[in-house]
Protein backbone atom coordinates (compact mmCIF):
# COMPACT_ATOMS: atom_id res chain seq x y z
CA UNK A 1 0.00 0.00 0.00
CA UNK A 2 1.23 3.51 -0.72
CA UNK A 3 1.34 6.18 1.98
CA UNK A 4 -1.27 8.26 0.17
CA UNK A 5 -4.40 6.75 1.67
CA UNK A 6 -7.33 9.09 1.03
CA UNK A 7 -9.19 10.13 4.17
CA UNK A 8 -12.71 8.87 4.79
CA UNK A 9 -15.46 11.40 3.96
CA UNK A 10 -18.52 9.70 5.41
CA UNK A 11 -19.18 7.73 8.54
CA UNK A 12 -22.16 5.41 8.40
CA UNK A 13 -23.22 4.95 12.01
CA UNK A 14 -25.41 1.87 12.28
CA UNK A 15 -26.67 2.78 15.74
CA UNK A 16 -28.86 -0.26 16.30
CA UNK A 17 -30.34 -3.20 14.44
CA UNK A 18 -33.67 -2.81 16.22
CA UNK A 19 -36.42 -1.64 13.87
CA UNK A 20 -40.22 -1.47 13.83
CA UNK A 21 -40.18 -2.38 10.11
CA UNK A 22 -39.38 -5.77 8.59
CA UNK A 23 -38.51 -4.77 5.02
CA UNK A 24 -37.84 -7.62 2.64
CA UNK A 25 -34.78 -5.84 1.17
CA UNK A 26 -33.21 -4.61 4.42
CA UNK A 27 -29.47 -3.89 4.04
CA UNK A 28 -28.68 -5.21 7.50
CA UNK A 29 -26.83 -8.53 7.67
CA UNK A 30 -28.85 -11.72 8.08
CA UNK A 31 -27.26 -12.09 11.50
CA UNK A 32 -28.53 -9.10 13.47
CA UNK A 33 -26.70 -7.75 16.52
CA UNK A 34 -28.57 -7.66 19.82
CA UNK A 35 -29.36 -4.59 21.91
CA UNK A 36 -27.13 -5.70 24.77
CA UNK A 37 -24.03 -5.39 22.58
CA UNK A 38 -24.76 -1.85 21.33
CA UNK A 39 -22.13 0.87 21.89
CA UNK A 40 -22.81 3.41 24.65
CA UNK A 41 -23.40 7.14 24.13
CA UNK A 42 -19.86 7.85 25.35
CA UNK A 43 -18.19 5.51 22.88
CA UNK A 44 -20.20 6.86 19.95
CA UNK A 45 -19.28 10.41 21.01
CA UNK A 46 -15.60 9.49 20.94
CA UNK A 47 -16.04 7.83 17.54
CA UNK A 48 -17.57 11.04 16.11
CA UNK A 49 -14.61 13.09 17.35
CA UNK A 50 -12.13 10.62 15.90
CA UNK A 51 -14.03 10.63 12.62
CA UNK A 52 -13.91 14.42 12.34
CA UNK A 53 -10.19 14.34 13.14
CA UNK A 54 -9.67 11.76 10.38
CA UNK A 55 -11.32 14.12 7.87
CA UNK A 56 -14.88 12.78 7.83
CA UNK A 57 -17.41 15.46 6.84
CA UNK A 58 -20.73 13.69 7.22
CA UNK A 59 -22.29 11.23 9.63
CA UNK A 60 -25.21 9.16 8.42
CA UNK A 61 -27.22 7.86 11.35
CA UNK A 62 -28.89 4.65 10.34
CA UNK A 63 -29.90 1.27 11.74
CA UNK A 64 -32.19 -0.56 11.99
CA UNK A 65 -34.15 2.42 13.13
CA UNK A 66 -31.79 4.98 14.70
CA UNK A 67 -34.69 6.55 16.61
CA UNK A 68 -34.93 3.29 18.58
CA UNK A 69 -31.93 4.59 20.54
CA UNK A 70 -33.20 6.47 23.61
CA UNK A 71 -30.06 8.67 23.48
CA UNK A 72 -30.57 9.74 19.86
CA UNK A 73 -30.76 13.47 20.71
CA UNK A 74 -27.47 13.27 22.62
CA UNK A 75 -25.85 11.39 19.75
CA UNK A 76 -26.93 14.06 17.24
CA UNK A 77 -25.55 16.77 19.52
CA UNK A 78 -22.25 14.90 19.95
CA UNK A 79 -21.76 14.40 16.20
CA UNK A 80 -22.67 17.99 15.38
CA UNK A 81 -20.38 19.43 18.03
CA UNK A 82 -17.58 17.23 16.72
CA UNK A 83 -18.03 19.22 13.49
CA UNK A 84 -19.94 16.68 11.40
CA UNK A 85 -22.94 17.19 9.13
CA UNK A 86 -25.63 15.00 10.67
CA UNK A 87 -28.04 13.06 8.49
CA UNK A 88 -30.73 10.87 10.04
CA UNK A 89 -31.96 7.98 7.91
CA UNK A 90 -35.28 6.94 9.39
CA UNK A 91 -38.63 5.30 8.82
CA UNK A 92 -40.13 8.08 10.95
CA UNK A 93 -42.17 5.55 12.90
CA UNK A 94 -40.95 6.25 16.45
CA UNK A 95 -40.95 10.03 15.84
CA UNK A 96 -43.23 12.59 17.48
CA UNK A 97 -43.20 16.34 17.08
CA UNK A 98 -41.44 17.06 20.39
CA UNK A 99 -38.66 14.60 19.56
CA UNK A 100 -38.22 16.20 16.15
CA UNK A 101 -37.91 19.66 17.73
CA UNK A 102 -35.27 18.31 20.14
CA UNK A 103 -33.31 16.74 17.28
CA UNK A 104 -33.33 20.00 15.31
CA UNK A 105 -32.23 21.90 18.41
CA UNK A 106 -29.35 19.42 18.86
CA UNK A 107 -28.09 20.28 15.37
CA UNK A 108 -29.66 17.75 13.02
CA UNK A 109 -28.88 18.87 9.45
CA UNK A 110 -31.04 16.64 7.31
CA UNK A 111 -33.55 13.81 7.42
CA UNK A 112 -33.83 11.03 4.92
CA UNK A 113 -37.33 9.65 5.30
CA UNK A 114 -37.88 6.21 3.82
CA UNK A 115 -41.06 5.30 1.98
CA UNK A 116 -41.97 1.80 0.89
CA UNK A 117 -44.41 2.99 -1.79
CA UNK A 118 -46.82 5.77 -2.73
CA UNK A 119 -49.82 3.58 -1.91
CA UNK A 120 -50.67 2.38 1.52
CA UNK A 121 -51.23 -1.30 0.61
CA UNK A 122 -47.87 -1.73 -1.19
CA UNK A 123 -46.01 0.14 1.52
CA UNK A 124 -47.54 -1.89 4.31
CA UNK A 125 -46.92 -5.20 2.56
CA UNK A 126 -43.25 -4.48 1.88
CA UNK A 127 -42.49 -3.19 5.37
CA UNK A 128 -44.50 -5.94 7.05
CA UNK A 129 -46.20 -3.37 9.26
CA UNK A 130 -48.67 -0.48 9.08
CA UNK A 131 -46.46 2.52 8.60
CA UNK A 132 -47.72 4.76 5.83
CA UNK A 133 -50.12 7.01 7.78
CA UNK A 134 -47.46 7.88 10.36
CA UNK A 135 -45.03 8.88 7.57
CA UNK A 136 -47.58 11.38 6.30
CA UNK A 137 -47.80 12.95 9.77
CA UNK A 138 -43.99 13.13 9.92
CA UNK A 139 -43.92 15.02 6.63
CA UNK A 140 -46.24 17.65 8.11
CA UNK A 141 -43.98 18.14 11.14
CA UNK A 142 -40.88 18.35 8.95
CA UNK A 143 -42.50 21.14 6.98
CA UNK A 144 -43.54 23.00 10.14
CA UNK A 145 -40.01 22.78 11.59
CA UNK A 146 -38.36 23.65 8.25
CA UNK A 147 -36.17 20.54 8.26
CA UNK A 148 -34.30 19.64 5.09
CA UNK A 149 -35.69 16.36 3.85
CA UNK A 150 -34.95 13.77 1.23
CA UNK A 151 -37.66 11.23 0.48
CA UNK A 152 -36.15 7.86 -0.11
CA UNK A 153 -38.07 5.26 -2.07
CA UNK A 154 -36.54 1.82 -2.41
CA UNK A 155 -37.56 0.60 -5.85
CA UNK A 156 -38.32 -2.93 -7.03
CA UNK A 157 -40.68 -4.88 -9.26
CA UNK A 158 -43.74 -4.26 -7.10
CA UNK A 159 -43.51 -0.47 -6.94
CA UNK A 160 -41.41 0.59 -9.95
CA UNK A 161 -44.65 1.25 -11.87
CA UNK A 162 -45.68 3.79 -9.21
CA UNK A 163 -42.83 6.27 -9.82
CA UNK A 164 -45.17 8.90 -11.20
CA UNK A 165 -47.38 8.70 -8.12
CA UNK A 166 -44.31 8.88 -5.88
CA UNK A 167 -43.11 12.00 -7.71
CA UNK A 168 -46.53 13.66 -7.39
CA UNK A 169 -46.55 12.77 -3.72
CA UNK A 170 -43.05 14.17 -3.22
CA UNK A 171 -43.90 17.31 -5.19
CA UNK A 172 -46.70 18.11 -2.75
CA UNK A 173 -44.37 17.66 0.25
CA UNK A 174 -41.58 19.89 1.57
CA UNK A 175 -38.82 17.63 0.17
CA UNK A 176 -36.05 19.24 -1.87
CA UNK A 177 -34.60 15.92 -2.88
CA UNK A 178 -35.97 12.51 -3.85
CA UNK A 179 -33.89 9.43 -4.05
CA UNK A 180 -35.22 6.44 -5.95
CA UNK A 181 -32.83 3.66 -5.13
CA UNK A 182 -33.37 0.33 -6.80
CA UNK A 183 -32.80 -2.55 -4.44
CA UNK A 184 -29.21 -3.77 -4.30
CA UNK A 185 -29.06 -7.52 -3.91
CA UNK A 186 -27.31 -8.41 -0.66
CA UNK A 187 -28.54 -9.82 2.62
CA UNK A 188 -32.33 -9.89 2.86
CA UNK A 189 -32.74 -8.55 -0.67
CA UNK A 190 -30.54 -11.34 -2.04
CA UNK A 191 -32.80 -13.86 -0.32
CA UNK A 192 -35.90 -12.19 -1.83
CA UNK A 193 -34.37 -11.37 -5.22
CA UNK A 194 -36.69 -13.60 -7.27
CA UNK A 195 -39.61 -11.43 -6.19
CA UNK A 196 -37.92 -8.04 -6.28
CA UNK A 197 -35.92 -7.69 -9.50
CA UNK A 198 -37.82 -5.54 -12.01
CA UNK A 199 -38.26 -6.59 -15.63
CA UNK A 200 -36.32 -4.98 -18.47
CA UNK A 201 -39.52 -3.33 -19.74
CA UNK A 202 -40.24 -1.85 -16.32
CA UNK A 203 -36.69 -0.55 -16.02
CA UNK A 204 -36.70 1.08 -19.48
CA UNK A 205 -40.01 2.81 -18.78
CA UNK A 206 -38.72 4.08 -15.46
CA UNK A 207 -35.58 5.52 -17.07
CA UNK A 208 -37.60 7.52 -19.60
CA UNK A 209 -39.89 8.86 -16.91
CA UNK A 210 -37.05 9.83 -14.56
CA UNK A 211 -35.17 11.71 -17.26
CA UNK A 212 -38.27 13.74 -18.12
CA UNK A 213 -39.05 14.51 -14.48
CA UNK A 214 -35.45 15.46 -13.65
CA UNK A 215 -35.65 18.15 -16.31
CA UNK A 216 -39.09 19.33 -15.24
CA UNK A 217 -38.16 19.61 -11.57
CA UNK A 218 -34.67 21.08 -11.98
CA UNK A 219 -33.87 23.78 -9.42
CA UNK A 220 -36.89 22.77 -7.30
CA UNK A 221 -36.44 19.10 -6.44
CA UNK A 222 -33.31 17.13 -7.09
CA UNK A 223 -34.22 13.66 -8.35
CA UNK A 224 -31.66 10.89 -7.98
CA UNK A 225 -32.13 7.48 -9.55
CA UNK A 226 -30.00 4.48 -8.71
CA UNK A 227 -30.48 1.70 -11.29
CA UNK A 228 -30.33 -2.00 -10.41
CA UNK A 229 -26.79 -2.93 -11.33
CA UNK A 230 -27.80 -6.38 -12.64
CA UNK A 231 -29.02 -4.46 -15.73
CA UNK A 232 -26.01 -2.16 -16.03
CA UNK A 233 -23.22 -2.57 -18.57
CA UNK A 234 -20.55 -1.78 -16.00
CA UNK A 235 -20.62 -2.23 -12.23
CA UNK A 236 -21.11 0.58 -9.73
CA UNK A 237 -18.06 1.97 -7.92
CA UNK A 238 -19.30 0.31 -4.75
CA UNK A 239 -18.89 2.60 -1.70
CA UNK A 240 -16.75 4.81 -3.96
CA UNK A 241 -14.10 2.10 -3.80
CA UNK A 242 -13.21 -0.17 -0.87
CA UNK A 243 -11.61 1.86 1.94
CA UNK A 244 -11.55 5.04 -0.12
CA UNK A 245 -14.45 7.17 1.09
CA UNK A 246 -16.71 5.48 3.59
CA UNK A 247 -16.53 3.67 6.84
CA UNK A 248 -19.40 1.84 8.52
CA UNK A 249 -19.60 1.16 12.23
CA UNK A 250 -21.99 -1.60 13.30
CA UNK A 251 -24.10 -1.35 16.49
CA UNK A 252 -21.41 -3.17 18.51
CA UNK A 253 -18.53 -1.10 17.11
CA UNK A 254 -17.09 -3.26 14.35
CA UNK A 255 -15.59 -1.13 11.55
CA UNK A 256 -16.61 -2.26 8.07
CA UNK A 257 -15.69 -0.98 4.60
CA UNK A 258 -19.33 -1.57 3.51
CA UNK A 259 -22.73 -2.78 4.74
CA UNK A 260 -22.36 -6.33 3.51
CA UNK A 261 -18.64 -6.98 4.11
CA UNK A 262 -19.37 -9.62 6.74
CA UNK A 263 -20.42 -12.07 4.00
CA UNK A 264 -16.81 -12.26 2.81
CA UNK A 265 -15.09 -15.21 4.49
CA UNK A 266 -11.70 -14.71 6.10
CA UNK A 267 -12.08 -11.02 6.92
CA UNK A 268 -11.75 -9.90 10.54
CA UNK A 269 -13.25 -6.63 11.63
CA UNK A 270 -11.54 -4.45 14.17
CA UNK A 271 -13.65 -2.78 16.81
CA UNK A 272 -13.67 0.87 17.87
CA UNK A 273 -13.44 -0.31 21.48
CA UNK A 274 -9.92 -1.58 20.76
CA UNK A 275 -8.40 0.93 18.33
CA UNK A 276 -9.00 4.47 17.11
CA UNK A 277 -11.01 5.01 13.96
CA UNK A 278 -8.02 6.52 12.21
CA UNK A 279 -5.77 3.54 12.98
CA UNK A 280 -8.41 1.13 11.75
CA UNK A 281 -8.89 3.11 8.54
CA UNK A 282 -5.18 3.31 7.79
CA UNK A 283 -3.82 0.06 9.14
CA UNK A 284 -6.41 -2.68 9.50
CA UNK A 285 -5.88 -5.62 7.16
CA UNK A 286 -9.53 -5.59 6.17
CA UNK A 287 -9.52 -1.98 4.97
CA UNK A 288 -6.26 -2.66 3.09
CA UNK A 289 -7.54 -5.87 1.54
CA UNK A 290 -9.23 -4.43 -1.57
CA UNK A 291 -7.81 -0.92 -1.47
CA UNK A 292 -5.88 0.17 -4.54
CA UNK A 293 -5.34 -2.29 -7.41
CA UNK A 294 -2.90 -4.95 -6.23
CA UNK A 295 -5.69 -7.45 -5.46
CA UNK A 296 -7.32 -7.20 -8.88
CA UNK A 297 -7.64 -10.08 -11.31
CA UNK A 298 -8.18 -9.94 -15.06
CA UNK A 299 -10.09 -8.38 -16.70
CA UNK A 300 -10.02 -5.61 -14.03
CA UNK A 301 -6.25 -5.59 -13.68
CA UNK A 302 -5.63 -4.10 -17.11
CA UNK A 303 -9.04 -2.48 -17.65
CA UNK A 304 -9.27 1.23 -18.48
CA UNK A 305 -12.24 1.54 -16.15
CA UNK A 306 -10.50 0.18 -13.03
CA UNK A 307 -10.13 3.66 -11.51
CA UNK A 308 -13.77 4.47 -12.27
CA UNK A 309 -15.52 1.48 -10.74
CA UNK A 310 -12.70 -0.26 -8.80
CA UNK A 311 -13.86 -3.64 -10.10
CA UNK A 312 -17.41 -3.17 -8.77
CA UNK A 313 -18.65 -4.62 -5.54
CA UNK A 314 -16.59 -7.16 -3.57
CA UNK A 315 -19.60 -8.57 -1.76
CA UNK A 316 -21.49 -9.05 -5.00
CA UNK A 317 -18.43 -10.80 -6.47
CA UNK A 318 -18.51 -13.14 -3.49
CA UNK A 319 -22.26 -13.76 -3.74
CA UNK A 320 -22.32 -14.36 -7.51
CA UNK A 321 -18.80 -15.60 -8.35
CA UNK A 322 -17.94 -17.16 -4.97
CA UNK A 323 -14.70 -15.14 -5.04
CA UNK A 324 -14.52 -11.69 -3.43
CA UNK A 325 -11.50 -10.71 -5.56
CA UNK A 326 -13.19 -11.53 -8.88
CA UNK A 327 -14.53 -8.92 -11.27
CA UNK A 328 -18.08 -8.09 -10.17
CA UNK A 329 -20.16 -10.44 -12.37
CA UNK A 330 -22.66 -7.68 -13.19
CA UNK A 331 -19.88 -6.20 -15.39
CA UNK A 332 -20.41 -7.11 -19.04
CA UNK A 333 -16.65 -7.80 -19.23
CA UNK A 334 -16.75 -10.39 -16.45
CA UNK A 335 -16.11 -14.00 -17.56
CA UNK A 336 -19.01 -14.94 -15.27
CA UNK A 337 -21.46 -12.38 -16.62
CA UNK A 338 -23.60 -15.19 -18.07
CA UNK A 339 -24.71 -15.95 -14.49
CA UNK A 340 -26.35 -12.53 -14.31
CA UNK A 341 -27.80 -12.91 -17.81
CA UNK A 342 -29.37 -16.21 -16.74
CA UNK A 343 -30.98 -14.58 -13.67
CA UNK A 344 -32.38 -11.77 -15.84
CA UNK A 345 -33.56 -14.18 -18.55
CA UNK A 346 -35.53 -16.10 -15.93
CA UNK A 347 -37.43 -12.94 -15.04
CA UNK A 348 -37.80 -11.45 -18.51
CA UNK A 349 -39.18 -14.61 -20.12
CA UNK A 350 -41.69 -15.34 -17.36
CA UNK A 351 -45.36 -14.50 -17.84
CA UNK A 352 -46.89 -11.51 -16.13
CA UNK A 353 -48.94 -13.86 -13.94
CA UNK A 354 -45.75 -15.57 -12.76
CA UNK A 355 -43.95 -12.28 -12.24
CA UNK A 356 -46.66 -10.79 -10.08
CA UNK A 357 -47.80 -13.93 -8.25
CA UNK A 358 -48.12 -13.41 -4.53
CA UNK A 359 -44.64 -14.13 -3.14
CA UNK A 360 -43.80 -15.79 0.13
CA UNK A 361 -41.49 -13.11 1.50
CA UNK A 362 -38.64 -13.69 3.86
CA UNK A 363 -39.23 -10.82 6.29
CA UNK A 364 -36.39 -9.39 8.32
CA UNK A 365 -37.07 -10.09 12.02
CA UNK A 366 -35.93 -8.07 15.02
CA UNK A 367 -32.69 -8.94 16.81
CA UNK A 368 -33.10 -10.96 20.01
CA UNK B 1 -31.84 29.77 -16.17
CA UNK B 2 -29.75 32.75 -15.08
CA UNK B 3 -30.30 34.09 -11.55
CA UNK B 4 -32.25 37.34 -11.33
CA UNK B 5 -29.90 40.23 -10.41
CA UNK B 6 -32.21 41.65 -7.76
CA UNK B 7 -32.96 38.33 -6.06
CA UNK B 8 -31.44 37.32 -2.72
CA UNK B 9 -29.73 33.92 -2.89
CA UNK B 10 -29.76 31.90 0.32
CA UNK B 11 -28.46 28.43 1.10
CA UNK B 12 -31.28 25.90 0.80
CA UNK B 13 -32.44 23.86 3.80
CA UNK B 14 -29.89 21.17 4.62
CA UNK B 15 -27.00 23.13 3.08
CA UNK B 16 -24.46 24.97 5.20
CA UNK B 17 -20.84 26.00 5.37
CA UNK B 18 -18.69 24.15 7.85
CA UNK B 19 -17.31 26.21 10.75
CA UNK B 20 -14.71 28.92 10.18
CA UNK B 21 -12.25 26.92 12.29
CA UNK B 22 -12.52 23.88 10.01
CA UNK B 23 -10.19 23.64 7.02
CA UNK B 24 -10.68 23.38 4.15
CA UNK B 25 -13.88 25.40 4.08
CA UNK B 26 -16.60 23.19 2.65
CA UNK B 27 -20.22 23.56 1.58
CA UNK B 28 -22.04 20.65 3.19
CA UNK B 29 -25.14 19.32 1.42
CA UNK B 30 -27.28 16.18 1.66
CA UNK B 31 -24.99 13.31 0.61
CA UNK B 32 -22.52 15.73 -1.01
CA UNK B 33 -19.88 18.25 -0.14
CA UNK B 34 -18.12 20.93 -2.14
CA UNK B 35 -14.66 22.20 -1.23
CA UNK B 36 -14.50 25.98 -1.49
CA UNK B 37 -11.58 28.31 -1.99
CA UNK B 38 -10.99 31.92 -2.98
CA UNK B 39 -13.86 33.24 -5.10
CA UNK B 40 -16.20 30.27 -4.52
CA UNK B 41 -15.96 30.81 -0.76
CA UNK B 42 -16.46 34.59 -1.17
CA UNK B 43 -19.64 33.88 -3.15
CA UNK B 44 -21.11 31.22 -0.86
CA UNK B 45 -20.42 33.33 2.27
CA UNK B 46 -22.63 36.01 0.72
CA UNK B 47 -25.50 33.64 -0.09
CA UNK B 48 -27.15 34.54 3.21
CA UNK B 49 -30.44 36.05 2.06
CA UNK B 50 -29.04 39.54 2.82
CA UNK B 51 -27.09 40.17 -0.41
CA UNK B 52 -28.62 40.46 -3.88
CA UNK B 53 -26.91 38.76 -6.79
CA UNK B 54 -25.93 42.24 -7.97
CA UNK B 55 -24.32 43.11 -4.62
CA UNK B 56 -22.32 39.89 -4.70
CA UNK B 57 -21.06 40.81 -8.15
CA UNK B 58 -20.07 44.33 -7.05
CA UNK B 59 -18.31 42.97 -3.93
CA UNK B 60 -16.29 40.45 -5.88
CA UNK B 61 -15.40 42.93 -8.59
CA UNK B 62 -13.83 45.02 -5.80
CA UNK B 63 -12.00 42.06 -4.25
CA UNK B 64 -10.76 40.85 -7.65
CA UNK B 65 -10.17 44.32 -9.09
CA UNK B 66 -7.42 43.10 -11.39
CA UNK B 67 -9.82 40.77 -13.21
CA UNK B 68 -12.01 41.96 -16.05
CA UNK B 69 -15.36 43.03 -14.41
CA UNK B 70 -17.55 41.39 -17.06
CA UNK B 71 -15.65 38.13 -16.67
CA UNK B 72 -16.17 38.24 -12.87
CA UNK B 73 -19.91 38.76 -13.41
CA UNK B 74 -20.16 35.87 -15.85
CA UNK B 75 -18.22 33.56 -13.51
CA UNK B 76 -20.47 34.42 -10.56
CA UNK B 77 -23.68 33.89 -12.55
CA UNK B 78 -22.30 30.58 -13.79
CA UNK B 79 -21.40 29.46 -10.28
CA UNK B 80 -24.79 30.46 -8.82
CA UNK B 81 -26.52 28.55 -11.63
CA UNK B 82 -24.43 25.49 -10.82
CA UNK B 83 -25.34 25.72 -7.13
CA UNK B 84 -28.99 26.12 -8.05
CA UNK B 85 -28.84 22.97 -10.15
CA UNK B 86 -27.31 21.19 -7.17
CA UNK B 87 -30.38 22.39 -5.26
CA UNK B 88 -28.11 24.23 -2.85
CA UNK B 89 -29.72 27.69 -3.25
CA UNK B 90 -33.09 29.36 -2.93
CA UNK B 91 -33.63 32.79 -4.51
CA UNK B 92 -35.96 35.20 -2.69
CA UNK B 93 -37.28 38.31 -4.45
Amino acid sequence: MTSTIPNPLSLIAELTHRCPLHCVYCSNPLELQSRTKELTTEVWSRVFKEAAEAGVLQADFTGGEPLARPDIVELVRAARSAGLYVNLITSGLPLDEAKLAALVDAGLDHIQLSFQGAREETANEISGTKSHAQKLRVLDWLKRHRVAVTLNFVIHRRNIDQLEEMLAFAGSSCATRIEFANVQYYGWAFANRENLLPTRVQLDQSLTLIKREQERLQGRIRVEYVVPDYYAKYPKPCMGGWGRKLMLITPNGDALPCHAAQVIPGLTFENVMDRSLCEIWEQSATFQKFRGEAWMQEPCKTCDRRELDFGGCRCQALLLARDAAATDPVCSLSPLHSKVDAILAGINTATSAQIFAQPSWLYRPNPV
Amino acid sequence: MTPELHSFPRLAPGCRLNEKTQQPRTLLMPERALRLNGPSLEIVERCDGQHTVEQIIVDLQKIYSKAEPHKVEQDILGYLTLLQKERALDFAL
